[in-house]
């Protein structure tokens, strides 16, 4: 007896869905960015290039090199300190506990976390107020609304999405292995890079898109404590859709966001891949992204 | 060999970081008890908490819209999550790549470009902005989460279980309510949980598909924030932080037995 394939019936609801509220907003931004702007918002049906040229102008240009560089400088240095910290819970008798301090700061309410760090370092702030009272500082001083408060806030904001998914992979690394490279003369920097980090590249992949992706888009952040020349492209596109109503220029940058964040994150992962082999050890079951990132989802949130 | 080392480079790095995670709840908690409304504390008070809870009617308006939206969106972003990934892992069909592909992509685009394409889409289509089109933005970005996760659990049984029901002469929708979702029954939780987390979370696409008379929590924080420091923000990240410890802890504990037993 064939048994009847329901596989379409199941699949199909969320697949409408999907292409009726993704897709299709997607391919008429895609459209949108090759169309004329309307005089008061909206487009004109008549073919341009007009948004495409505009990301050639200087300060589109300048604006997105800023975000590039304000994204990589904060994803490289949530990764560097999240290795270790995922490396310490790994290692750690109480593990449970140790991702609980690591997942609670992670429950507060995404614009509280920005907020917060308002109240620390505003004029008014905490920070100020410490400073005052150790007498270090005679008036208030300004630490919000420069480049390097954007990088510390959003390296906050997305810290635990790198220690979760390096956590959970390292989690699954065989230690006697690194014991075994030091018993073969490995100094203990050498083991750690040759032997653990080709073993949890499935983690680190993760770790890395899931913190690289979020940050280039970044809205918020920018917006409430950067100034502004910490302007990124996520705020122009918001001020093109709301304030200047140019929709086919907001639709050029989204088009563009998405194609540097998307082929970057197909480049990694497909480099990552297609290096070397680890030299021990099988590690086929971390290579896969959906592990680690059903570990991060699973584990971050309840 | 570990016990000749006593400094862990690893170790302090994490309760650095632990540090520097806990550094501004803590500061939220300390102001939140501030009797003065400027910068430097000057009192223990409970001011904050009486205006939070007796005289916040707009916040506590935006907070049932955000439950509402929540729990809505959740469900919907459920439903079709679950029965996707149970179509799409018991079953090889046409457009299932398509479906796979569909699944993963929206959580990998920046919120932001979700957030601009949904506000054009629904102003091309002549969707008021409003409650209804907040629900359908958040049961998008949600369908992702509760696939992934309810896959991962489809992943992990073993499928010769639904072929005994099918010998034994069970039909599909036998199979699957009897078999199939009981044994995926923590994956589905814990999706639709996630779901419900992530909905009452989001900013930045809610900010663009709202309407007027549609503000939810977040929004309602974000002007708060806009228009100044309000210790009554303070007061309600404290009583947001405690609930959701309260609340979730006994449930991630409740999650894990189930799980285990399953």
């Amino acid at each position: 007896m064939r048994q009847r394939n329901y596989g379409p019936w199941y699949a199909a609801p969320q697949g409408l869905w999907l292409t009726l509220f993704f897709a299709a907003p997607l391919a008429i931004i895609i459209a949108y960015s090759f169309l004329k702007k309307g005089l008061y918002g909206g487009v004109v049906a008549e073919f341009s290039l007009a948004a495409w040229h505009a990301l050639g102008g200087t300060t589109l240009l300048a604006i997105a090199f800023r975000t590039l560089l304000v994204s990589l400088a904060a994803t490289a240095i949530t990764i560097l300190i999240a290795l270790p910290a995922g490396y310490s819970i790994a290692k750690s008798r109480n593990q449970p506990l140790r991702l609980f301090l690591v997942i609670v700061p992670f429950w507060t309410n995404f614009l509280i976390r920005v907020y917060a760090w308002i109240a620390i370092l505003g004029t008014e702030g905490f920070l100020n107020d410490a400073l005052r009272y150790l007498g270090i500082l005679a008036t208030p001083a300004q630490f919000l609304y420069n480049q390097g408060t954007v990088v510390m806030v959003l390296v906050y904001m997305y810290l635990p999405y790198a220690i979760l998914p390096l956590f959970s992979t390292i989690d699954k690394f065989d230690f006697t292995l690194l014991e075994a490279a030091r018993d073969l003369g490995a100094s203990r920097l050498t083991a750690i890079v040759k032997v653990l980090l080709p073993n949890i590249k499935g983690g680190l992949v993760t770790a890395v898109l899931f913190t690289f992706i979020p940050i280039f888009g970044a809205y918020a952040v920018p917006l409430l404590v950067g100034g502004k020349d910490s302007y990124m492209l996520g705020n122009i596109i918001a001020d093109q859709v709301t304030k200047t109503r140019n929709w086919p220029l907001a639709s050029s940058i989204s088009m563009a966001v998405t194609l540097i964040t998307g082929l970057g994150a197909i480049a990694f992962a497909y480099t990552s891949n297609k290096a070397p082999p680890p030299p021990v050890a099988d590690s086929s079951e971390d290579m896969g992204l959906s592990g680690p990132a059903a570990d991060l989802v699973r584990e971050a949130l309840p | 060999m570990s016990s000749r080392r006593r400094f862990s480079f690893s170790d302090t790095v994490f309760w650095i970081i632990i540090a520097f995670l806990f550094l501004p709840l803590a500061v939220l908690l300390l102001y939140s008890f501030n009797s003065s409304k400027g910068g430097s504390f000057t009192g223990f008070s409970l001011i904050w908490y009486e205006r939070l809870f007796l005289e916040s009617t707009d916040l506590w308006r935006a907070f049932g819209k955000s439950a509402l939206v929540a729990l809505g969106s959740a469900s919907a972003a459920t439903l079709l999550g679950t029965l996707a990934a149970i179509g799409t892992s018991r079953y090889r069909f046409p457009g299932r790549g398509y479906v796979q592909a569909m699944s993963f992509v929206p959580m990998i685009l920046p919120e932001i470009v979700m957030g601009v394409s949904l506000l054009v889409f629904f102003a091309d289509t002549g969707f008021k902005l409003g409650l209804l089109t907040i629900l359908i933005a958040h049961t998008t970005f949600n369908i992702p989460f509760v696939y992934l996760l309810v896959s991962a659990r489809l992943e992990e049984f073993d499928p010769s279980v639904i072929e005994a029901a099918r010998d034994l002469g069970a039909t599909e929708i036998q199979t699957l309510l009897r078999v199939v979702v009981p044994m995926i029954a923590p994956g589905i939780l814990s999706g639709w949980l996630t779901a419900v987390t992530l909905s009452l979370e989001d900013f930045v696409i809610t900010f663009f598909v709202a309407g007027p008379g549609s503000t939810t929590l977040p929004l309602y924080i974000y002007s708060a924030i806009r228009f100044g420091v309000s210790p009554v923000i303070n007061a309600l990240s404290v009583v947001m932080v405690a609930g959701t410890v309260l609340l979730v802890y006994p449930s991630r504990k409740f999650l894990k037995a189930f799980a285990a037993r399953a």
